[in-house]
């Protein structure tokens, strides 16, 4: 038997988890040493993962399966194809970058029981969910996904409600109310969207007998599995309405900013570049496989309501005074374009998806983490309260603008490939759909500019006067990843290179060619 | 009825009786519920021959022996193939001894084990006078806040008596879910209904409420026993025998000798319906289903708290084993006409349990009303009528008794000047103060909730699997519905915990002896057992899943 890579890649960061949240309560600063260095040592194996990954090979590599529950049919069954891989190393690449720029975030404030260690907490959830996304990632068998899709809501949920920004506008105690409000309602939004999931879950049981997902997928395929058309759409909604408020999409959206407002900068990242790939990621891996025919079906609507989410979202962060619920705002516009893309059903769109999940990750981090620096230094989230930064901070003013010119897709940088393959994706089969779509980019530039040149322009206020520009440790966080928008910008062939065959097969499974392009007959 | 058969009834000409044969009683399939009947008398004459200071530790010493001893009688029964090829009937046909009996058994007695240390522990008030006391009242006689109530806790006195009180319940308990004939299940349900009733009134703390508790449960359970009572009488009337056996083949029609006083009931359907429906009604008082739920909430509540968790765990147990038995081996010639009122029970006890206990404000409430949506999610397995449904309710109930014992265990230790804080308020901050207790409370309120990776999603994953399979969709649906509600609250308890302000003036933890640390221990690991690797146990459900009949 070979050397599990996929369990062991999941497994280091459950292992830190543990060892985090064992470290003593004195020691913090050894709690945060260790969480960083597993999640490089996480790293390391993803690239190992990326590395052994064979673009042109199986569909699925590096599987393993074991069984685990055969009452309920249940195996342990591991698997990557492109778009997986290139997810994991995503989040393996980010997670490293939250730790760091979540060092002080969790320091203890005040002193309450000698055995309470928020801090060790604080990373040891970080690396729990880390390693039940990259298992999410990883899981080819329906319950297996299932599982870790509901338990990382946990360590999410107590991410964002017991760790929140040190500075608050109101006081201490409305933060505290308002972040608890907010990690309910995350809670609640996913746990509900989870068990409709569930019971689509066992509903698949009921008509397939099991749940890997590469058998199902292949009798699907090859016609011995037959699913009644209603039963197939009833699925489909079950699985698509958890994925949708995971992404989030327009209309269950409205927990994303009440989560990625109320917590820290790193944990804003840790949802929306990553926890909510998952989502994204599900719909390509299982909605589409499984229930070819009803996300057909489903294909109109779907496309609406991501073009309501890219133009509403986009709005919506034209109007913020918060610079956090902005960037959230700003999100779920992009997480449209991301299902847009998903269900243009061409191969350009469903690349450009995958690729935009990156290249998402990777702008929202720089962007977010930044706004966090800046926050803590000011004490508030209020665009209001900031004017002329850059003359103070000129490293983080325009490191900021960086991150902002990305998320608006400047050509250039990395979200300037994606965005445009989802649009060309989309514009061949669904011209309309596709025309709407691109005021989401106007709009984009305007909520950008508008936000940098409130802050960072303009004349100096007086509360920003004193404040420092990036620490070491911040610039450290920064620098790769602006690097990477710039590489992937300019150069994106090693991750499309990843993704195009997986792309290729699931345009297979629903059975969608791309549109030819028509030449008008020479006359 | 004609005037004949009515004669008939009560003059049926008998062969004269020349001698009396001796019972045949198989004891050694019988052993683990003599094992504790007997243990249980031993107990009564400690009370009455032993000194009061060595009582405790003889009453513990008889009690813990005589549980793992029945318990290893049931191993060795199961292991002796006596659950699957060698089930059979004991006891001149009052008890079979089958898988989901042994099963079942097995549960109550670990059940019982633990909840005996949660009975026995003594560090948690602080001592009396120099005495260490328990969650009991030191001397039930005395009437509340009189001057002999003082004298005897200035004395010391303890009510060992509860030892065995509990036996008793056990053993009634035991035989509940293996009845099988009717008498057999209505004596049982006396046996550990009775003691119950007393454990009730016995708390030490806020015994007028205590002593409430008792008297409407008494009140209501009598009420539930008069019906099932009289619906025994309707079946017998029916089909003329005690039997399950036997009334089940007067209701399918094969049954053999009719003799003429049989032809004329047995076409009475009103009898039949009537009879199933009363009888049906008193094993769902005692399953805690609506619209029979009402004594929950507050015999929960006032309850000693190592009596609310043994209650709220096993008595569960016992009363779906016998629900069980009698819907599948008694009444399933009457499967089409259940299963529609089952469903309907069903539905409302999910959905009321759930929404009734996103209101309440004491933890012991609100853990009676997640109780009461819990007996609607294994209903719902209940339905089913498959041999899935019978091996996914056993297992829910193996892997949800042991998530409570452990819940009501940690209740008992977060306690202010009057005794446990029940009072939501009083829990806020809890996580700051004591994060291990919290955290592992969270565990049990997620496991309550279903989240994946803990025994709660397991069990409830398998009897909606089964009620799915069952073609009962709809009721998955619901189900789903009423989880998600029944998560808000669980999830408003781990809030307050984690994320409230602790209050200057809140409860302290207090420190329990190894008792509740084992018994909140064993609680962890099953919970996180049954979630993780639960195959075994599945397994183990799934071969005791078939009736003997």
């Amino acid at each position: 038997m070979s050397f599990p890579l996929l369990t062991a890649t999941a497994a280091l960061p459950a292992i830190g988890a543990i060892a985090t949240a064992a470290v003593p309560a004195a020691r913090r600063t050894a709690a945060k040493w260790l969480a960083l260095l597993f999640s490089l040592a996480t790293l390391v194996l993803a690239i190992v993962v990326l590395v052994r990954f064979d673009p042109g090979g199986d569909r699925y590599q590096l599987t393993e399966s074991h069984a685990w529950i055969a009452d309920f049919g249940v195996r342990y069954e591991l698997g990557v194809d492109g778009i997986a891989v290139a997810l994991i190393a995503l989040t393996a690449l980010l997670i490293p970058f939250i730790v760091l720029a979540g060092w002080h975030d969790a320091d203890p404030v005040e002193t309450g029981s000698k055995r309470w260690r928020p801090t060790q907490g604080f990373f040891a959830l970080i690396l729990a969910v880390e390693a039940m996304v990259i298992l999410s990632f990883e899981a080819t068998d329906v319950f297996l996904f299932y599982i870790f899709f509901e338990a990382m809501l946990i360590p999410m949920y107590f991410l964002i409600g017991g760790f929140g920004d040190r500075a608050h506008e109101h006081g201490e105690k409305v933060a505290a109310t308002q972040r608890s409000y907010a990690a309910v309602k995350f809670l609640l939004y996913n746990l509900a969207g989870g068990l409709v999931m569930l019971a689509a879950v066992i509903g698949l049981y009921v008509v397939a007998g099991n749940f890997s997902l590469t058998e199902i997928a292949e009798a699907r395929a090859n016609g011995s599995l037959e699913m009644a058309t209603g039963t197939e759409r009833w699925l489909f909604l079950g699985f698509f309405f958890a994925f949708a408020v995971k992404a989030p999409l327009w209309p269950l959206h409205t927990w994303l900013p009440n989560a990625m407002q109320e917590s820290t900068a790193p944990v804003a990242v840790l949802i929306t570049a990553v926890v909510d790939k998952v989502g994204t990621f599900a719909m390509l891996r299982f909605c589409l496989q499984l229930f070819p025919e009803a996300s057909k079906w489903a294909t109109p609507v779907i496309l609406v309501l991501a073009v309501i989410s890219i133009i509403y979202g986009a709005l919506l962060a034209v109007g913020q005074r918060d610079i956090k619920r902005l960037i959230a705002y700003a999100s779920i516009s992009h997480f449209g374009f991301i299902v847009m893309g998903i269900f243009a059903m061409t191969s350009q769109g469903q690349s450009g998806a995958t690729l935009y999940m990156v290249n998402h990750g990777i702008s929202t981090a720089v962007l977010m983490l930044i706004a966090g620096f800046l926050i803590s230094r000011r004490g508030s989230r209020l665009i209001a309260d900031y004017g002329g930064v850059q003359k103070v901070a000129p490293v983080l003013a325009g490191t900021f603008l960086i991150g902002g010119l990305a998320t608006l897709s400047l050509p250039g940088l990395a979200p300037f490939v994606s965005e445009f393959l989802v649009l060309v994706g989309t514009f061949t089969r669904y011209p309309v759909i596709g025309i709407i779509a691109t005021f989401g980019i106007v709009l984009a530039a305007l909520y950008v500019l508008v936000l940098y040149q409130r802050t960072m322009t303009g004349p100096v206020k007086p509360e920003v006067a004193a404040m420092p520009d990036l620490r070491v440790r911040e610039i450290a966080v920064v620098a790769p990843l602006v690097v990477l928008l710039v590489f992937l910008g300019v150069y994106p062939k090693p991750v499309t290179d990843v993704v195009n065959p997986a792309v290729k097969q699931t345009m297979s499974d629903v059975q969608k060619k791309d549109p030819q392009p028509e030449v008008e007959a020479a006359k | 009825m004609s005037a004949t058969a009515v004669h008939n009834l009560w003059t049926t000409a008998a062969d004269p009786i020349s001698k009396i044969d001796a019972p045949k009683i198989e004891y050694g399939q019988l052993a683990p519920v003599l094992i504790v009947v007997g243990a249980a008398i031993v107990g009564m004459l400690i009370e009455a021959f032993v000194p009061r200071r060595s009582r405790y530790y003889a009453q513990m010493f008889v009690s813990v022996v005589a549980l793992a001893a029945a318990f290893a009688a049931i191993v060795a029964l199961a292991v002796g193939d006596h659950g699957t090829t060698k089930a059979g009937i004991a006891a001149m046909g009052a008890i079979a001894v089958d898988g989901p009996a042994l099963f079942l058994q097995g549960t109550i007695l670990l059940t019982a084990l633990v909840g005996l240390f949660t009975f026995a522990e003594r560090r948690l008030d602080p001592a009396a006078h120099g005495n260490r006391v328990d969650s009991f009242a030191a001397q039930a006689a005395a009437v509340p806040g009189s001057d002999s109530e003082k004298k005897a806790v200035k004395a010391g006195f303890t009510t060992t008596e509860v030892f065995p009180l509990l036996l008793f319940a056990v053993a009634g308990m035991l035989v509940f879910p293996a009845a099988n004939d009717l008498l057999t299940l209505f004596v049982a349900l006396e046996v550990f209904s009775l003691p119950l009733y007393l454990l009730c009134a016995l708390a030490r703390r806020k015994r007028l409420m205590s002593q409430e508790a008792a008297v409407k449960y008494f009140l209501l359970g009598a009420f539930a026993s008069a019906f099932m009572l009289f619906g025994i009488a309707l079946l017998y009337g029916y089909a003329g025998s005690m039997s399950y056996a036997t009334i089940a083949q007067v209701v399918d029609g094969t049954v053999q000798d009719v003799n003429p006083a049989l032809a004329d009931t047995m076409g009475n359907d009103a009898l039949l319906l009537v009879g199933a429906a009363l009888l049906v009604m008193g094993l769902l008082f005692k399953v805690g289903a609506v619209p029979f739920h009402m004594w929950t909430p507050d015999v929960y509540q006032g309850a000693p708290t190592p009596v609310t968790g043994f209650m709220a765990a096993a008595t569960k147990v016992a009363a779906f084993g016998a629900l069980l038995r009698v819907l599948y081996v008694l009444l399933p010639g009457l499967r089409w006409d259940w299963r529609p009122v089952m469903w309907a029970v069903a539905i409302v006890t999910m959905v009321g349990g759930a929404i009734v206990a996103i209101t309440q404000t004491d933890i012991k409430r609100l853990l009676a009303y997640s109780s009461i949506a819990h007996a609607g999610f294994i209903l719902a397995g209940v339905i089913a009528a498959t041999p899935s449904g019978v091996s996914s309710v056993l297992f829910y109930l193996a892997a949800y008794s042991f998530v409570t014992i452990g819940a009501f265990a940690v209740v008992t230790l977060v306690r202010d000047a009057g005794g446990e804080a029940t009072h939501l308020s009083k829990w806020a901050g809890l996580g700051r103060r004591s994060p291990l207790v919290a955290a592992v409370f969270a565990v049990f309120l997620l496991a309550f909730a279903g989240i994946p990776l803990t025994s709660g999603f397991a069990g409830k994953f398998a009897v909606f699997k089964a009620a799915a399979e069952g073609g009962a969709a709809p009721l998955v649906v619901v189900g789903v519905i009423s989880s998600a509600i029944a998560a808000f609250f669980y999830i408003r308890v781990i809030v307050l915990m984690f994320f409230s302000e602790p209050r200057p003036e809140g409860p302290t933890v207090a420190v329990p002896s190894p008792l509740t640390m084992t018994a909140i221990g064993v609680g962890v690991v099953v919970t996180v057992v049954l979630g993780v690797a639960p195959q075994y146990f599945l397994e183990l459900a799934g071969d005791a899943g078939v009736f003997v009949r």
